[in-house]
């Protein structure tokens, strides 16, 4: 029993007071800022192996983007990418980040179906699918549930049947064959139930995009209340943008 | 040996310099090779050519670093049938399967022919990852359980099918393919070098480190591109921790599937550390963006030499109580010990590979073998365990761990000047063959490629260590309880996606 308590005693404290707003140590490419003046042109856009950089306005698709900074790189005085976490929306234009605005990506609360800040403002239990997922996004989430990140302390927890779930997060670009399973689980989930696609291959397929291996037809279907972009999401990503969307900013 | 050539790690050769045998000559040359316990096949691929289908079998010589590359010819006819390589010797068996599935060749005596991943370009498109042909026991005393493809934790998916005598495993069947995203053809096409790359890093998204850098290697050798001592010390470091990172989080899996709280907890905070040096140093916990052909993009700096010796000076310390602690309690180890036990006999016939096959005493270790990056210069030794089961799979972890970071301590002694931030363009050799091994924390990756006319990608074929061992946790299980199931296949940790492509 020494030896536990010694142990115990040996970690100090790890978890995070406050994940809101604590700062990512070292490198972080979150939120980024577009400069005007833009000289780089066509070249920007060819310069993304994913197609998320259109031009004229220089926009960036942070539902396509795989965060490489490739673009940044070669043109620091255009793009910039800051460390702000918090880049997930409910609706898929909210990722959208536009020349010379330097604004928070955020969640519209009018946009929120009823129901979801009315029953799981407190509670939210998820199911998650890995359809095509490369284990990084999946081994982010298990993290969002670890001593330092802990995103139970929120009500907010992962379950291993859909049947006790309140709604799926979809990671991985939705392979063909993994649509049917996926159907199946959506099924199983009682109503109210919600969607959540973390990653930047759920959103948009990522550099999987066009692949003939996919099938990503299900999503056509439902409408999507969350998107959560990282290549893999971030925890602090996953848990604020979750978080934003379950609570009103009073109630926090 | 005039029927083979030979060539070492990332050597490139020209298509032309390797020798087209009859499939008679072919197989006879490497299942003979494979009956030798110091030679193992590392790929084994099929290519259909007009109305040609070509085979390449590139066989390693573990005592020499030698890499044996033979190939043949053969018609693809509906009314043809060829021997297989698997009555041989078993490892070939899942690249048969590859061959039979995406090529449609038919085999007169292949055991166990079917379907391996459900790959989108499958010869028989009737063939659906929904009615995937179970082995099946009719009797009234066993009884099936099926799992998956969907678990119950943050996983990805693959189907478990157990065949069960009361609560004892007797037959585990493991159907992959959910997860086949067609990354294979992906590579090919009109694609820029970024892109090329960005898929390599999503083949499995645990083991950046290590398919990336076979992948550059495969890269810079088809480019004749030497890389710099720097770019080979930043990737040697990466590869290190990356392989840290992993098995301390295993330690934590294993742990929490035993139930043991505090282990996990421990572990599973030990990790944190580690993959957030990964942050610091290329802006992505899982090192994504760190490696990339033909350029030291992230080099090493006296900063994050710094930043690791720190790592190391408060990891360490925390890492070795907590195992010293674990290993002293016996309900943890009557949990581990003679638990998911594979012989060193199954291991060698079923072509393991990695940690897996070590812990069994078959050595298979390509820094040792096959040198790439810096291992070549540094004494390396692999770490070999005896019994196979899951408390040999713990200790090999921890005892790699420690090795590992012992290299990286050293290592960052002595920061070499950076000589290529900026990439100088490359151009891959037409008409050109590469092989590229690394030893992944999983074990050995292997990437071939082959180049057109005009020096374009025309094959690009990726091997996860997951697609030998798969199987070694099928057989590990054997006659183990049910309810011991999660921790053998934690104690394994294979890749779905890195199987499934």
């Amino acid at each position: 029993m020494i030896s536990e308590i010694k142990i115990v005693f040996h970690q100090g404290k790890q978890y995070i007071p406050d994940v809101t707003t604590v700062e990512v140590p070292g490198i972080f490419r979150g939120r980024p800022v577009i400069s005007v003046g833009n000289a780089a042109g066509d070249k920007l856009a060819g310069l993304c192996p994913t197609g998320a950089i259109s031009v004229s306005p220089v926009r960036i698709d942070l539902g396509k983007c795989v965060f490489c900074g490739e673009c940044e790189r070669a043109y620091p005085s255009t793009i910039r990418f800051t460390k702000d976490y918090k880049i997930s929306s409910n609706l898929r234009e909210g990722l959208i980040i536009q020349e010379d605005r330097d604004e928070p990506v955020r969640i519209y609360p009018e946009k929120i179906r009823k129901e979801i800040r009315k029953y799981f403002g407190g509670s939210l239990k998820l199911r998650q699918v890995s359809a095509g997922g490369d284990n990084s996004c999946e081994w982010e989430l298990n993290a969002a549930g670890n001593v330092n990140f802990d995103i139970g302390r929120f009500g907010i927890e992962f379950v291993a049947s859909p049947r006790h779930a309140d709604g799926i997060v979809i990671t991985g670009p939705i392979t063909r064959n993994m649509a049917e399973p996926l159907q199946i689980c959506y099924d199983a989930v009682p109503l109210p139930k919600i969607i959540i696609l973390a990653g930047t291959d759920a959103i948009s397929g990522g550099i999987f995009s066009g692949s003939e291996a996919l099938d990503r037809s299900f999503l056509s279907k439902y409408p999507v209340d969350l998107y959560i972009p990282g290549n893999p999401v971030h925890p602090l990503t996953f848990i604020n943008g979750v978080l934003d969307l379950i609570r009103s900013k009073k109630s926090k | 040996m005039k029927n083979a050539v030979t060539v070492k790690n990332n050597q490139r050769i020209f298509l032309s310099e390797i020798p087209v045998l009859t499939y008679e000559d072919f197989l006879e040359l490497n299942t003979g090779l494979a009956l030798d316990v110091s030679f193992h096949c590392v790929n084994y691929f099929g290519w259909t050519q007009d109305d040609v289908v070509k085979l390449y079998c590139c066989m390693a010589d573990d005592s020499n670093g030698n890499i044996f590359i033979s190939s043949a010819e053969i018609r693809n006819k509906d009314y043809l049938r060829y021997s297989s390589f698997t009555t041989k010797h078993l490892s070939f068996h899942v690249f048969e399967r590859e061959i039979h599935e995406n090529l449609g060749i038919k085999y007169s005596d292949h055991p166990w022919l079917k379907p391996l991943r459900f790959a989108a370009g499958r010869a028989n498109q009737l063939s659906g990852i929904e009615n995937y042909p179970f082995y099946k026991i009719e009797s009234e005393e066993l009884h099936e359980v099926g799992v998956g493809p969907i678990h119950a934790g943050i996983i990805e998916p693959g189907h478990f099918r157990f065949i069960c005598n009361g609560e004892q495993i007797l037959h585990l069947e493991i159907q992959l393919g959910f997860q086949h995203r067609g990354i294979e053809k992906l590579m090919l096409g009109p694609k820029t070098l970024l892109q090329r790359t960005i898929l390599a890093e999503n083949i499995a998204g645990d083991t950046v480190i290590g398919h990336t850098t076979a992948f550059a290697g495969a890269w810079e050798s088809l480019c004749d591109f030497k890389p710099g001592y720097d770019i080979l010390y930043a990737r040697t470091i990466a590869s290190e921790l990356e392989r840290i990172a992993i098995h301390t989080g295993d330690l934590s899996a294993i742990c929490t599937d035993i139930a043991y709280q505090l282990g996990s907890s421990v572990f599973g905070r030990l990790r944190t550390p580690v993959i957030n040096t990964f942050q610091t140093w290329c802006g992505n916990r899982l090192a994504k963006s760190l490696i990339r052909a033909g350029k030291n993009q992230y080099p090493v700096t006296p900063a994050l030499a710094g930043a690791l010796t720190t790592l190391f000076k408060n990891y360490e310390p925390d890492l070795n109580e907590m195992y010293q602690r674990m290993k002293t309690l016996p309900s943890v180890l009557a949990r581990l010990e003679r638990t998911g036990t594979v012989t060193r006999d199954q291991a060698e016939r079923i072509g393991a590979v990695g940690p897996s096959a070590r812990t069994t005493g078959l050595i298979r270790d390509i820094r040792w073998t096959h040198p790439y990056l810096l291992y070549g210069q540094i004494p390396h030794q692999p770490i070999v365990k005896h019994h196979g089961d899951v408390y040999s799979r713990i200790q090999i972890r921890k005892q790699e761990i420690t090795q590992s970071i012992r290299y990286i301590l050293n290592f960052i002694k002595e920061i070499p000047e950076v000589t290529a931030v900026e990439a100088v363009p490359l151009a891959p050799v037409a008409n050109s063959f590469v092989i590229s091994l690394t030893e992944g924390w999983r074990g050995e990756i292997c990437h071939c490629a082959i180049t057109d006319d005009a020096g374009n990608l025309a094959l690009y074929k990726i091997k996860d260590p997951s697609l030998h061992n798969w199987l070694a946790l099928a057989l590990a299980v054997r006659n183990n309880d049910i309810s011991d199931f999660p921790v053998c296949n934690k104690s394994f940790n294979l890749s779905y996606c890195g199987h499934d492509l």
